[in-house]
């Protein structure tokens, strides 16, 4: 953990400081939530097309390079320039060089979590490029100047009111003004305008098809076809691990993405980009940034299997109770919490203890990572390289100690009830953090065992 | 058959009346039960909080008391998936293994081994079922919600055999209480949060109990609802199905 940085429960402690929000926040999710089972529900072979989803992964993270270079030349003949990056700073250099060779410094970027993974937009900005975020929710997190709290709703956790408030300050919208649909308009005729101007266009991608070489593009607000489609240049930017084999896989990704995502049968629009049109450039960044290592850990690759849906988000009830902040890193909730360690363990040694292993991230997931597994086993290889809090440490060999010899723990037990001390729920309890808002349990005359003793040994 | 009792930590130490009632209710369904006076813990607090290298201990100690037994029965889904999970040793791996697949949480052993039909019990009460998340989405002892798949609930199906217990239905059937071990303190105010929302659901429907298979879920929304003054208590499911 970070010693300038808040970890999760520092960051979750000041979130539960505004109760009424909180309650806000967890019902808006548990709503996204509820709309995905009524859409999960509505298909009777859901199971199955979560299994079919999840081999077809596993064969493509067994296969990655093959299916990488089949995509890379397929895409080339079509005409697309392709780039490979190792890390961040090489995507974000790719980028950066393509703009200037065109001596572009204004740009328009539809939503992409790897680019946020980048932090791309802080890169360019300190090249002198300005970016302007074109998908409604990353526009406000932009104006707000903060990062998205969510992968699929970036300004989830902003009020109505507060949106009213930005739009306000920075669109001209008449104060106190925090009707959605007049906010949206406004923000429309805004970006009409960016989008007339702006010769290139940065997107994401959802899904590269390897026997084609084109990638999908799904978005609700049609802002990734605008952006393409009227800029001179188009970079689409994408993890190494959205590789699908075949076009005819998305009859199965793209039937589970949004039903998962936000309870819709589909996206409303699902864009393919194989070639660019004439007199276009079309870029490809294809990047690794710790993706490779995570395949090489047997215990964490499946994690690549990830379509970025944020279903665990919504049904995680840390997570609503939390917001997506106090994650401290791009990709929040459970699956980030698997994802960002294999990035820098230190900085985020929290995140795998971030979760009470319930399980229902993993239920939800429409590519059936086994998410609470992971962040288990992430919290094991966590402490033994010596990330681990060292009172935590200390404890928990006073608890091996203890718990190791029925000698020991008997008569821990008796002596005021050993547990009070260092019972499970109240390890490093300098403050007694279980009693601040909980009473603590009755203690008992005596122990089950004590009692089976008198009453039942002798039976 | 002789049935081996597992009676986690927590509740030899706290909540002996939830163990006294397991017992009692095995035996008076005929079954021979033994308690190993030398078990301590199943070693789920350590190695939940990333210190699974520090267990074997544990694990040795629970397989010198429990490897003799046909089954081994236990009041707690939650520890039972760790030992299911987890429990391994460097001499006798097949003991280990053995036992694993002989570990029962109380109301599947009851609905599964023993298949009851009946009971002979009464509590007459509005009853808020808890779903702990480790005996339901890790021993699958009721359906997930999130899921697309056929309903049943080996808890529940236990619950309705019980004279004048009602049942109350709750907004979120199967949304975790926020202990999660050491998670109840690593992560307080969330933790706390998660246990408010769950016991409002509860309350808010009427239940004048709360009861769960699993007895830590139920501490901390004690723990909670006593620092309320509420009224509502809560009781663990082997106290329910043992009530006369």
């Amino acid at each position: 953990m970070s010693t300038e940085r808040k970890d999760h429960a520092a960051l979750s402690d000041i979130f539960n400081k505004d109760e009424a929000r909180v309650d806000w926040h967890d019902e808006t999710l548990w709503f996204v939530r509820a709309k995905r089972d009524k859409a999960a529900h509505n298909i009777p072979e859901w199971e199955n097309l979560r299994e079919t989803a999840s081999q077809i992964k596993n064969n493509v993270l067994s296969d990655l390079h093959n299916y990488l270079v089949e995509f890379e030349t397929h895409a080339t003949n079509n005409g697309v320039t392709v780039h490979w990056a190792a890390d961040a700073a090489e995507h974000n250099q790719i980028v950066h060089s393509i703009l200037q060779k065109h001596k572009v410094d204004r740009l328009i970027k539809s939503k992409s979590m790897l680019t946020e993974e980048c932090h791309l937009n802080e890169y360019l900005h300190k090249n002198g490029i300005d970016v302007i975020d074109t998908d409604l929710g990353e526009r406000i997190v932009q104006l707000a100047k903060e990062p998205p709290s969510h992968i699929v709703l970036p300004c989830i956790h902003k009020k109505k009111e507060e949106i009213g408030e930005l739009f306000h300050e920075h669109l001209g919208t008449p104060e106190g003004m925090a009707d959605p649909q007049f906010l949206t308009a406004a923000a429309r005729e805004h970006l009409r305008e960016t989008f007339l101007t702006r010769r290139a266009a940065i997107t994401g991608v959802n899904f590269a098809v390897a026997e084609t070489g084109e990638f999908v593009v799904c978005t609700n607000e049609g802002n990734a076809d605008m952006g393409a489609h009227l800029a001179d240049v188009h970079i689409a930017c994408m993890g190494i691990e959205k590789i699908i084999p075949k076009r005819k896989n998305l009859g199965v990704f793209l039937r589970l993405l949004t039903r998962s995502a936000t309870g819709q049968p589909i996206t409303t629009y699902s864009s393919h980009f194989k070639k660019p049109r004439p007199g276009q450039e079309m870029h490809i960044v294809l990047v690794d940034n710790g993706r490779t290592t995570q395949l090489s850990r047997p215990d964490f690759r499946n994690s690549l299997k990830c379509i970025r849906c944020a279903a665990c988000m919504n049904t995680c009830p840390v997570y609503r109770r939390s917001g997506g902040h106090s994650y401290h890193t791009a990709v929040a909730g459970p699956i980030g919490s698997i994802l960002a360690p294999n990035l820098d363990m230190r900085e985020y040694a929290d995140l795998p203890f971030a979760s009470t292993l319930c399980g229902s991230c993993s239920n939800v997931c429409p590519v059936k990572i086994n998410i609470h597994e992971q962040l288990y086993k992430w919290r094991q290889v966590i402490v033994k390289e010596g990330y681990a809090d060292p009172k935590k440490k200390l404890a928990m060999k006073a608890m091996e100690f203890t718990l190791s010899s029925p000698f020991v723990y008997k008569n821990a037990g008796k002596a005021g009830r050993w547990f009070m001390k260092y019972a499970p729920f109240t390890v490093n309890n300098k403050l007694n953090l279980w009693y601040q808002q909980r009473e603590m349990p009755a203690v008992p005359k005596e122990s089950f065992g004590e009692w089976y003793k008198k009453n039942k040994k002798n039976d | 058959m002789t049935v081996g009792l597992f009676i986690p930590c927590y509740i030899d130490q706290f909540y002996p009346n939830a163990a006294i009632a397991t017992l009692n209710l095995l035996s008076k369904l005929g079954i021979t039960v033994k308690y190993p006076v030398n078990q301590t813990c199943c070693g789920q607090p350590m190695a939940n909080s990333g210190f699974e290298h520090l267990t074997q201990g544990c694990n040795d100690l629970f397989i010198d008391n429990f490897d003799e037994f046909d089954y081994i029965v236990s009041p707690s889904g939650s520890c039972v998936l760790h030992i299911k999970d987890h429990l391994h040793s460097a001499t006798a791996e097949d003991k280990a293994l053995g036992i694993r697949k002989k570990v029962y949480e109380l109301t599947e052993f009851l609905t599964d081994v023993l298949k009851v039909e009946k009971l002979e019990a009464r509590f007459p009460h509005k009853v808020g079922m808890h779903q702990s998340c480790h005996g339901q989405r890790g021993l699958m002892l009721a359906q997930m919600t999130e899921l697309v798949d056929k309903p049943y609930s080996k808890p529940l199906q236990l619950l309705k055999m019980v004279e004048g217990l009602e049942l109350v239905e709750l907004s979120r059937a199967d949304e975790c209480c926020g202990f999660g071990g050491t998670f109840c303190v690593a992560e307080e105010a969330v933790s706390v949060k998660m246990g408010k929302d769950r016991i409002a659901d509860h309350i808010n429907h009427g239940a004048e109990y709360i009861t769960a298979s699993d007895m830590s879920c139920l501490m901390h929304m004690e723990g909670i609802l006593r620092r309320q003054n509420s009224e509502v208590k809560v009781l663990h499911i082997a106290e329910i199905l043992n009530a006369e």
